[in-house]
């Protein structure tokens, strides 16, 4: 927790023209590290996210990979440092087995014919896959017969097996039911596990609060603080999320009938 | 019968045949592959024509229909991976007419060499394949309408150029060309084989069938074919050079045409300006009859191949047994619709746990 911050932003903010989207955002990541990212819609949460994952460069502030500032032309730039982001459409194409998926775009070859090293490619997905917890009986499996969760934590295992320092989740448990959900969090656990940062973004307080070691919380397209696990309880976070007042009054109102339900 | 893995596979797998869970189950690899609806269709059609006319087994017979199958299931293989890479060439029938013409009026109007007027005809169908590829992949308008256009044209050109040039509809007269002979030995020549007299169209067709199953199964580009037919962004976003992998398809299109074109040509000698019209769906139902998905993604060139040769026994078959010729349209529109109800199942299977 303590370590050398792999991703860090200094009062980063970013501006489309007039419009100020984001500012005064201050967090780091370090190895083995979960941070959270917290916010409602339109807090800001996605305009974080384009600017970590090299989609939009910021305006203000600074971002610093690795301990030195950088400014991402690309996504290819942020790759290149090990930054990756696994989006909530994931990449996956469902047609195809769960090996060549794991692989798209940097496949094996061998041989003066740069055949596909099929054997490899298979096995090795098979291992990494294990390697996160992930046990399939075949990963000839279209990747579209996994369940949602199993898909973000095929992405998950793929990100970590090419050499990325920090993974960004963008929203991974927001179209996914209990159980999956529950999938993914324990990998997201398995990826701080072997030396990974990690980058979660949800607004779902309850489920960042079992995985996360530090809260950064936005609201309205600023940050309202970065919180160390210490220092924060779960109702605390929820109200701070949800602006504090309103909540309350929100919550009275929903108490009056007593006991309606269970 | 359910786990004969274990004893099978070290022989075939390897090292890594300890891992029981990856290693392959013969059957179900079977199962899953997208040719096998066709080759039980193929299977059936060939008993069907076998037994209800003699003519069908003869010698002849078998050159005849495994020749017809040749010009189509060339034309299918290119355009299942042109489908299977998500998109349409409605030009790939007329572009068959177009470079036989091409090189027709080149040859026996303008006096060319018959190899230069070859590798001319070639140049422009690949440079409207890489035309179709960057109208399709700049614009992102349908490949359906962009080729649409390009078919009209090519359709429209082919008549009015001929006629204007040789005041009539019909190139003849190649053989007279220079040096007619030696190409024919490559486009137009007949083989024996066990007794059969076969047309060297039959062993480009095979050649072709083998290196786009090579490419589609055990190539980089294979994979990245696939994965654009199967979803661009999420192919885009992993590195994937899309607009390359859709040149090199529309490219591997009209280059079949040309293919096409020429042993056409070079086996009768003689060109029409409306050479390919009509084809192209046929190109299209053989591709999809072989499991293709028309939305992209999944599918095999051994498959469309299949789709040609269910195609062209079909159309041989008729024509031996003296049938209406109108029972092949049926025939293909039941085919088709059949095999789009079977490749319908195979993505709700996959897709069902999205």
């Amino acid at each position: 927790m303590s370590a050398a911050p792999i991703l860090e932003v200094r009062s980063i903010g970013k501006s489309y023209g007039p419009v100020r989207a984001l500012h005064g955002v201050s967090a780091t990541v370090a190895a083995g590290d979960v941070l959270c990212v917290l916010g409602d819609n339109g807090a800001g949460k996605s305009t974080l996210i384009k600017i970590l994952a090299g989609v939009h460069p910021h305006t203000e502030g600074e971002l610093l990979a690795h301990g030195r500032p950088v400014t991402f032309a690309s996504p290819r730039a942020a790759l290149d440092l090990g930054i990756t982001t696994v989006y909530q459409d994931l990449a996956v194409v469902p047609l195809m087995p769960v090996w060549r998926n794991f692989f798209l775009g940097a496949e094996l070859t061998i041989g003066p014919f740069r055949r596909l090293d099929i054997r490899r490619m298979r096995h090795l997905a098979h291992t990494e896959l294990a390697r996160m917890g992930i046990r399939l009986r075949d990963v000839d499996q279209p990747i579209g017969t996994l369940s949602g969760g199993e898909r973000q934590s095929v992405a998950i295992a793929r990100a970590v097996y090419f050499g990325a320092s920090v993974v960004i989740l963008d929203e991974p448990t927001a179209a996914l039911g209990v159980t999956q959900s529950g999938v993914v969090l324990r990998y997201i656990m398995q990826a701080r596990d072997l030396g990974l940062g990690v980058v979660f973004i949800t607004h779902n307080p309850h489920h960042a609060y079992p995985v996360g070691d530090r809260f950064l919380l936005l609201e309205h397209s600023t940050s309202l603080g970065v919180f160390p696990k210490a220092g924060i309880s779960l109702a605390e976070m929820t109200a701070l999320m949800a602006g504090g007042a309103e909540l309350e009054a929100l919550a009275h109102e929903l108490e009056r009938p007593p006991s309606s339900r269970e | 019968m359910t786990r004969p893995a274990a004893s099978a596979a070290p022989t075939t797998t390897g090292p890594s045949a300890q891992d029981a869970p990856t290693a392959r189950h013969p059957v179900r690899a079977l199962l899953r592959r997208p040719e096998l609806g066709a080759l039980v269709a193929a299977l059936g059609v060939f008993v069907f024509f076998s037994l209800t006319n003699s003519v069908f087994l003869s010698p002849a017979g078998v050159s005849t229909w495994l020749y017809s199958s040749s010009l189509f299931g060339i034309m299918a293989v290119a355009v299942a991976l042109l489908m299977i890479g998500g998109e349409f060439d409605l030009s790939a029938g007329a572009m068959t007419g177009t470079t036989g013409l091409l090189v027709g009026i080149m040859t026996t109007q303008w006096g060319l060499n018959v190899w230069v007027a070859m590798l001319v005809a070639l140049a422009i169908a690949l440079t409207i394949g890489a035309a179709n590829a960057l109208i399709v992949v700049k614009t992102g308008l349908p490949s359906f309408i962009v080729t649409l256009a390009t078919f009209f044209i090519l359709q429209g050109l082919n008549l009015a150029v001929t006629k204007l040039i040789t005041g009539s509809v019909v190139i003849q007269g190649m053989n007279q060309v220079p040096f007619f002979d030696t190409v024919k030995i490559l486009f137009g020549s007949t083989i024996p084989v066990f007794g059969l007299d076969l047309k060297v169209a039959v062993l480009w067709w095979f050649a072709v069938i083998a290196l786009a199953t090579w490419v589609l199964l055990r190539t980089r580009s294979g994979n990245w074919i696939v994965a654009v037919g199967g979803d661009q962004p999420a192919a885009r976003q992993l590195g994937v050079p899309v607009l390359k992998v859709k040149l090199s398809l529309f490219m591997t299109t009209a280059g079949a045409g040309w293919l096409v074109g020429m042993l056409m040509l070079f086996d009768v000698s003689t060109v029409q300006a409306t050479t390919g019209i009509g084809q192209e769906f046929i190109y299209i139902i053989c591709a999809v009859v072989g499991g293709s998905l028309l939305t992209g993604g999944y599918g095999s060139a051994a498959g469309a191949a299949l789709g040609a040769l269910i195609y062209g026994m079909t159309l041989q078959g008729i024509v031996f047994a003296q049938w209406d010729n109108n029972w092949l349209k049926a025939f293909l529109g039941v085919m088709l619709l059949l095999a789009v109800l079977v490749n319908l199942s195979v993505r709700k299977r996959v897709g069902a746990r999205a």
